[in-house]
């Protein structure tokens, strides 16, 4: 496989992250002696970097890795192969003790905010948890932090010993975010943090999200299925399928040109707020393949319209068609 | 529009369900017409009863906990309120089908699809079961399946989410239905699927002459297929308008408000998206007059002390349930 690390632009503002030829394979198991029988290719050779205070928007379709993708960078899934490096280190190498304290710096926020905060501690318990693992203040600076960490996040003190079965959605998502925040990390994944949801709150936490990336100089990876959204809160933008990222822009380049045939799809697919505008949609057909057996060539190629004969056979390279401080990268052969 | 007679007369549904807290009045006071080969948008936010109210036209809602307290579904002349159970189940998958959010759920995993389709067709259709295999045939293609004759025998584990979507369509029309209900129907999909779904619910309207109801909360979705919306808010519909007029001059600052801040592909980057400040009200403890009053900017003491009710524009297009309308500004 070609390495693509030479096409890295120089960057002057160091990056918090580089990520270099990530994979993460699932072994599918099966048969008497439960041996390997496939490898669903969940991520399959990714490298972008994140610059401080920036934030990569991650977008695709269910299933095309981008979640795996957030994990993998934390290691919350053991990546299969591939370099992470946070502030030059690369963490591949970390035993569990150099991780457990690197991961101070990098947290996550999850889509659910039902499920990922736990119905049997108060706000303030579930707040001051990281620091408590951590231990760092004592009991009165921890709970200083709390007040301090609601307050960021929008929330009255008052509601510090409450449980989360009292909060609606926004709410819950401002607590795990406040949890997110409680060790100032340096970069934060979030993982489609708004998805669930309803569109009256939405706006408020992606405005809180922006918020804190300006005061506190937050990197963020920021995974969406929804363009509007990935729209509002990126710097840079990725747009991931099948496990690899087909195209990466500035936000203006990629939705002001877009050149992958299926960044393309994806924007005319959002339906639009307006019933007067009539436009031509490209209508995808078929389904995303399975990552078991990924297509050969191209892998968007059975579903691509502008698909020619080479894209079959041959995997496309990914190509800087910007420039070089501006830079665009595609991965197609039409390019 | 207005000069046929109305597929569809929902008039003053009211709706409530028992939970330990206290009886929640879900659905109040909700009226609204569909007219044949027309399209209508119920929107709202999650908890605006828009479900329910979908669900209570077919006579779904789980009772207990939930009752229809009052009110009419007028369906081509019958009230569907006060139907027999046999009588409903006529109607059901009949005259009126329904396709819900989540297409795994709504099939069983242990029959082919062509099994479920079958039963259907020989139900309410009375076809002999090699001619119910055919015409599941006919209506997969129908949908856009690929090699529906080979499909027809597989589980629905098998198909994708969007194929499966498909298959409950399928099995929606499969009795000719004068009025499709379909529930967030694109919500569980990607949007690429979402943009083949959404065109063939409107070409199936087309060939198959039927009305349908959208239920979702998304406006974009709105504002491609329907033409009309009615928005719903804490179990009232707040505005009811042809979708041009909606989305060019929305009447009540709640519309005004979902459409400034839904995050949409906008040209330019916005600083700050705009936003409707606080939250839905606790259907528990709603407040005493417009519901919407404590997040509205126009609110005066009037909202707080009076609820407002729907009120239709003189040519009859349209309604909004407003003491301060956002048209009351420009006449």
């Amino acid at each position: 496989m070609a390495d693509t690390t030479q096409m890295q632009p120089a960057v002057v503002d160091s990056p918090v992250l580089e990520v270099f030829e990530l994979k993460k394979y699932f072994p599918v198991r099966g048969g008497i002696f439960n041996r390997v029988l496939n490898q669903v290719r969940a991520v399959d050779g990714v490298s972008f970097s994140i610059k401080k205070g920036h934030t990569l928007g991650l977008v695709g379709e269910s299933g095309c890795g981008k979640s795996t993708l957030g994990r993998a960078i934390l290691r919350l899934h053991e990546p299969s192969s591939g370099k992470i490096l946070v502030n030059g280190r690369n963490i591949m190498g970390f035993t569990r003790d150099q991780m457990f304290s690197e991961r101070r710096r990098m947290q996550i926020i999850f889509q659910d905010p039902f499920a990922s905060l736990s119905p049997r501690r108060t706000v303030a318990q579930t707040i001051r948890e990281p620091l408590d693992v951590h231990r760092l203040g004592s009991k009165a600076e921890r709970e200083r932090r709390v007040t301090e960490l609601l307050d960021v996040v929008g929330m009255s003190p008052q509601v510090r010993d409450r449980y989360p079965h009292e909060f609606s959605g926004g709410q819950r998502q401002r607590i795990g975010i406040a949890r997110a925040l409680a060790l100032q990390p340096e970069f934060i994944v979030a993982d489609e943090p708004v998805s669930a949801l309803d569109v009256s709150v939405q706006s408020q936490v992606l405005n809180l999200i922006a918020q804190l990336k300006r005061d506190h100089g937050i990197s963020f990876l920021f995974i969406s299925h929804d363009l509007a959204v990935i729209q509002h809160v990126s710097d840079e933008i990725g747009v991931m399928y099948l496990g690899q990222l087909v195209e990466q822009a500035s936000v203006r380049d990629l939705y002001a040109r877009p050149k992958h045939p299926y960044t393309r799809a994806l924007l005319s697919a959002v339906p639009v707020p307006d019933p007067t505008r009539s436009y031509k949609r490209i209508v995808l057909g078929g389904d995303v393949p399975s990552p078991m057996n990924p297509p050969s060539g191209c892998p968007f190629h059975p579903r691509c319209p502008d698909a020619k004969s080479i894209c079959s056979t041959t995997v496309p390279a990914k190509r800087n068609v910007g420039t070089d401080t501006q830079p665009h990268e595609v991965s197609c052969h039409l390019y | 529009m207005n000069s046929a007679t109305p597929l569809l007369q929902v008039s003053d549904l009211v709706i409530e369900f028992s939970t330990e807290n206290g009886v929640v009045r879900a659905v109040d006071g909700v009226s609204f017409d569909v007219f044949p080969n027309e399209t209508v948008g119920i929107v709202g936010e999650s908890g605006c009863g828009k479900t329910v109210t979908g669900l209570s036209l077919l006579r779904l809602i789980p009772s207990p906990p939930g009752r229809i307290v009052s009110g009419q579904i007028n369906f081509l002349g019958r009230d569907l309120v006060t139907l027999s159970d046999a009588e409903i189940r006529d109607i059901r998958g009949h005259d009126i089908s329904m396709i819900f959010q989540e297409p795994m759920t709504a099939l069983n995993p242990v029959f082919t699809i062509g099994n479920q389709m079958i039963d259907v067709l020989k139900r309410h259709r009375g076809l002999k079961r090699q001619q119910a295999r055919a015409a599941a045939i006919e209506l997969l293609d129908k949908v856009g399946i690929p090699a529906p004759a080979d499909r027809v025998d597989e589980y629905p584990h098998q198909l994708s989410g969007g194929m499966r979507q498909r298959v409950m369509i399928a099995m929606a029309l499969s009795c000719d239905p004068k009025l499709l209900i379909a529930d967030e129907p694109t919500t569980a999909l990607d949007v690429t699927t979402q943009a083949q779904v959404l065109e063939q619910i409107n070409r199936l309207q087309q060939e198959f002459h039927m009305a349908v109801i959208l239920i979702t909360h998304d406006l974009g979705v709105v504002a491609e297929t329907c033409q009309r919306a009615i928005v719903m808010y804490c179990g009232r519909v707040v505005e009811n308008a042809p979708i041009e007029q909606l989305f060019a001059a929305p009447q009540h600052p709640y519309t005004g408000g979902l459409l400034h801040a839904i995050p949409k592909i906008r040209d330019e980057k916005l600083a700050e998206l705009p936003i409707i400040p606080g939250r839905v009200p606790d259907l528990l403890h709603l407040p005493a007059g417009c519901r919407f009053a404590d997040r509205c900017s126009r609110a005066e003491q009037k909202c707080r002390q009076t609820a407002p009710s729907l009120t239709w524009s003189r040519d009859g297009h349209s309604a909004v349930s407003c003491h301060y309308p956002l048209s009351i500004d420009n006449g």
